[in-house]
């Protein structure tokens, strides 16, 4: 449709706005109640809104009007109106029938317009259903997604439940299988060992028979040629209740010994386990000790005076410790020191050993230098000693294989009985000179052995002089002058009684078993008596020991 | 090894004095009584019946003959062999004899148990024990020769009685808190009493000598329990066997246990020997086969074996016992310690074949010996650390920490070992077959 030709004036502005919506509700109306309203108000329009369109057409410009109208109608497809007639003027036949095609146009229009509002009526109500149901769907279908997921949580659930069940059943199979064995096994036992209380029942009842219809009863009897002494030589003992107290005070004396012995030794263990403590406690302060620690930076220093102040305070309770050794304390204190010092070294080796990888980072270069050279030079003596050791195995092997030729045999047999004449000589020299200091020996015993013999005569003489004094001293008279003793220069030096007579029957042997005692420095102190001698004398070994009992 | 000459023998019944001297040997009803050194003939004595059991006197100075059959027991004297003596049990029939630890007492244990007869050979007098339990083994006597314990059930409970082998005065009788005792064993010390349960329980008990009940051990329920029990000579420890194929270890100071050791199919402990033995068969060349060769070189028949070190991990064999059948082969059935107290040989039942050594010191295994038989028997030396063992066949091994080594039985005809024992002081063995007795002198020295 063309645009409204605005003529210069304005809308009168007494049209009210009833009016004014009316004429703006054509557009907007969407029931179709509206527009028949809108229908009526646009037939009415004409009345009221003539004052509109008669701003369109005046007397004045007819003509133009008519141009304009014919131009409009001929761009609308209808027929153009000549509105140019021989009078001049319009014709009104033309006129109405353009009117009139106009109204049908107007009409066919109004009835588009009015299908199209009540399919635009229908289609948002449509598009409103459609949007209720999709928002319904949406919200189901949400709901059934957590329905769904729901579901799946509980299925999954009950599978591991249903895992979990399976697991104990069958460890509950594997009980119940194992206890049936068990049991089967047992049932077994029982009724081996009740088959055979009862074959030992019916035994006992057939010799039972056997015994009641047997009239001869055999007696039980011992016949012995004659009484056989006891085992330990004594005498029965009746039995009394002195034996019976005797027999239990012995089974508590065996006890008691028995408990004590393993007391002893459980104390002794214990004695040993400190002591090795004591030690370690110590051996651990000596690495913990300041000369050692020094290379250690800031954070040990603290921990170092605590190692030198439980030193000092160790040394304390060292001495008070070896006061109470029993003591609950004491093996307390030892066993809380012992922990102490262990953690300080356990920390300190984890501080050497990060430092140890920090200093490793810094001097990395130098250490590792050092490292390879060291390692270079083992391999070198490896190689070295290796190869001696190859070289050694070759000579070896050639010596044990045939010589190739007589002559280098011939030369190696001879170095070898060389080797050996010299050995032999050597031998032989040791020999020799041993021989002639076992010469010298046994010469030296028998001067000994004559001197011996010399002054046991002398000493025997002596003896009798003695005994003969003495036995005038038991007289009566006292003041009798007694006889000096002479020094009996002899090897016995030591008081004589009567039964010594019988000393000298040991023969030389005796003497010359004293004499070895000394036999090894050549200065023999031939005067000092031997301890055997000297105990025979003093009768502290009886005369029928051994004669070559050496102390 | 040199091997004395082949003596004949029944039951297997051969025991050397406790002197050393003299070796008895039962030929049917002839008592034969040998010089040890020369194996002369010293005195023959002859019984009214087959000898069923034969046992010293312990100051070698009697020997007892016991005839089960007629009720019978004779006693003989070394010192005056035309002093005769003979018990008469009578009708109530005679199960078991054995001497008291003064050589002069003899305990007889009548028929079906019913009592333990006491006979004294100083006085002819006679006590009797009432209600004796049948089982394993009821009595014991301590190795002081002081106590026996003997193993009592009156009205279905056990009870243990301690006797004064002196004078036979009841030192102590007390109920026992085992459900059905089955064995009962004095520690060498004398002072505790070891007493265990039968195998539906696992239940050890230990007394002291004047009863009090000192501890009670007992690994686990309801499957078969101990099987075998064993003191160490020094009294520590106490050595447990059960079916469970595992010896558990008590110590004597808190009666716990301390390790136990398993016998796995599979040895993988690397510190442990596993010698194997393995036969070798001689390769008979056609122109030996003469018949003086046959005759006289014994060695063709017999085959020689020899110990392999076998790698580890090693296999075991393992036969599976009948688990229908009551006393079933499986579990720890023997255990035996050295006489020095460190090692401890172990035989598992369903590993026949093989003997196990520990290390007491280390409380870790220390060797297994696989056999191609089941083993037989197997004793320590009473002096050193050397282990004895034979399974039926002509040979004879030796086990000792430096190794082990097998000896063929240079006998005419093949001389099967059953069983063996040594000599009270080491430097020999008694070999026993089934109707024959041998003597094999070992040295002293090691060997490999």
């Amino acid at each position: 449709m063309g645009d409204w030709w605005t003529p210069a004036m304005m809308p009168d502005p007494s049209l009210d706005n009833k009016e004014l919506s009316s004429i703006s509700g054509i557009s907007m109306s969407p029931s179709r109640q509206n527009s028949h309203h809108s229908l009526h108000s646009t037939m009415v329009l004409p009345k009221t809104s003539y004052s509109v369109i008669s701003a369109f057409c005046t007397e004045e410009n007819i003509s133009q009007c008519i141009a304009y109208i014919n131009q409009e109608v001929c761009s609308l497809g209808l027929t153009g109106v000549s509105l140019e007639s021989e009078s001049g003027g319009l014709s009104a036949v033309l006129v109405l029938n353009l009117l009139y095609e106009v109204l049908q146009l107007q009409r066919r229009a109004q009835r588009a317009l009015h299908e199209l509002e009540t399919q635009q009526l229908k289609n948002s109500s449509d598009l409103e259903h459609l949007q209720h149901s999709n928002c319904r769907l949406k919200d189901q279908l949400e709901h059934t997604r957590r329905e769904n997921s729901g579901l799946h949580e509980g299925e999954r659930q009950l599978q591991l439940k249903i895992k979990t069940l399976q697991n104990c059943l069958k460890s509950e199979k594997e009980e119940v299988q194992k206890l049936q064995s068990i049991i089967s096994s047992r049932a077994t036992q029982y009724n081996h060992d009740s088959k055979r209380k009862e074959r030992e029942c019916t035994k006992l009842k057939e010799r039972l028979n056997q015994l009641l219809m047997d009239k001869r009863d055999k007696k039980l009897s011992i016949e012995m040629s004659n009484y056989v002494g006891r085992s330990d030589g004594k005498r029965g003992l009746w039995k009394t209740s002195k034996m019976e107290a005797r027999h239990e005070g012995e089974m508590y004396r065996a006890l008691l010994s028995d408990y004590e012995t393993r007391q002893r030794s459980l104390v002794l263990e214990n004695s040993e386990l400190k002591k090795v403590l004591q030690h370690m406690k110590k051996d651990m302060i000596a690495i913990l000790s300041p000369k050692n620690v020094c290379v250690q930076p800031e954070p040990a220093d603290d921990s170092l005076e605590q190692a030198v102040s439980e030193g000092e305070e160790e040394a304390g309770d060292r001495s008070r410790e070896s006061l109470e050794q029993s003591c609950e304390q004491a093996r307390e204190q030892l066993t809380n020191s012992i922990r102490l010092q262990w953690r300080k070294l356990k920390s300190h080796m984890e501080r050497l050993d990060s430092q140890v990888s920090l200093e490793r980072e810094g001097d990395e270069v130098m250490s590792r230098k050092e490292h390879e050279d060291e390692m270079q030079r083992m391999r070198l003596e490896l190689q070295q000693c290796k190869e001696f050791i190859h070289m050694q195995q070759q000579l070896l092997q050639q010596q044990l294989s045939s010589p190739c030729d007589e002559e280098t045999a011939a030369l190696l047999n001879d170095c070898y009985t060389l080797e050996e004449k010299e050995r032999l000589k050597e031998e032989w020299r040791l020999f020799s000179e041993q021989k002639r200091n076992f010469e010298r020996e046994r010469k030296n015993f028998t001067e000994a052995a004559i001197r011996l013999g010399h002054e046991r005569k002398a000493f025997e003489e002596d003896r009798a002089v003695w005994l003969k004094t003495q036995f005038l001293n038991m007289t009566p008279f006292v003041d009798r002058k007694r006889p000096a003793l002479s020094e009996p220069h002899g090897a016995l030096a030591v008081s004589t009684e009567p039964e010594a007579k019988l000393q000298s029957t040991p023969p030389l042997v005796t003497k010359s078993q004293s004499y070895s005692v000394f036999s090894t420095p050549k200065a023999a102190p031939v005067k000092m008596p031997s301890t055997a001698d000297l105990y025979r004398t003093l009768h502290l070994i009886p005369e029928s020991r051994l004669i070559f009992q050496l102390p | 090894m040199n091997f004395s000459e082949v003596f004949k023998q029944s039951n297997q019944l051969c025991k050397v004095s406790p002197d050393g001297k003299y070796l008895a040997t039962c030929v049917q009803y002839r008592l034969v009584v040998r010089d040890i050194n020369s194996l002369q003939i010293v005195h023959l004595y002859t019984c009214l019946d087959q000898v069923m059991h034969m046992e010293w006197s312990s100051d070698s100075l009697f020997i007892l003959c016991a005839m089960y059959k007629r009720g019978l027991v004779q006693v003989w004297s070394l010192e005056q062999p035309d002093w005769h003596c003979k018990i008469d049990e009578g009708s109530i029939g005679l199960v078991s004899s054995r001497w008291s630890p003064d050589g002069r007492h003899i305990l007889n244990t009548t028929e079906f148990n019913l009592r333990v007869t006491v006979w004294s050979l100083c006085t002819k007098a006679v006590s009797y024990i009432k209600y004796p339990k049948a089982c394993q083994k009821g009595v014991d006597f301590s190795a002081d020769g002081r106590y026996m314990a003997l193993a009592e059930r009156r009205e279905c409970k056990d009870y243990i009685s301690v006797f004064v082998c002196d004078d036979w005065h009841l030192l102590r009788h007390f109920e026992s808190e085992t459900q059905d005792l089955a064995g009962l064993e004095w520690s060498p010390n004398s002072c505790v009493l070891a007493v265990w349960d039968s195998c539906l329980e696992y239940k050890i008990l230990l007394y002291s000598l004047d009863g009090r009940l000192l501890s009670l051990y007992s690994a686990y329920e309801w499957s078969l329990g101990i099987k075998s029990v064993a003191w160490s000579p020094s009294s520590q420890f106490l050595a447990v066997g059960s079916y469970d194929e595992k010896v558990r270890i008590l110590n004597h100071i808190t009666w716990k246990k301390i390790t136990e050791f398993e016998h796995p199919a599979t040895i993988i402990n690397t510190k442990a020997v596993v010698f194997k033995e393995v036969e070798k068969r001689p390769v008979v060349g056609s122109e030996d086969l003469s018949i003086h060769q046959l005759t006289v070189d014994n060695s063709l028949f017999s085959t020689q074996s020899k110990y392999e070190i076998t790698q580890l991990p090693a296999q075991v064999p393992v036969i599976k016992p009948d688990p229908d059948r009551a006393n079933p082969k499986i579990g720890i059935s023997t255990l035996a310690f050295s006489a020095d107290n460190r090692f401890l040989a172990t035989k598992n039942d369903n590993m026949p074949q093989s003997l196990w050594v520990w290390d007491m010191q280390r409380l870790s295994l220390l060797a297994v010996l696989e056999q191609t038989a089941p083993v037989r028997c197997f004793v320590w030396d009473p002096r050193r650390p050397r282990l004895a063992l034979c399974t039926g066949n002509t040979k004879v091994y030796l086990w000792s920490p430096a190794g082990c080594v097998s000896v063929n039985v240079p006998v005419e005809g093949s001389f099967q070992v059953q069983s063996l024992f040594w000599h009270c002081s080491g430097s020999s063995l008694v070999l026993l077959s089934k109707e024959h007795v041998c003597l094999c002198y070992v040295d002293a020295e090691e060997e490999k």
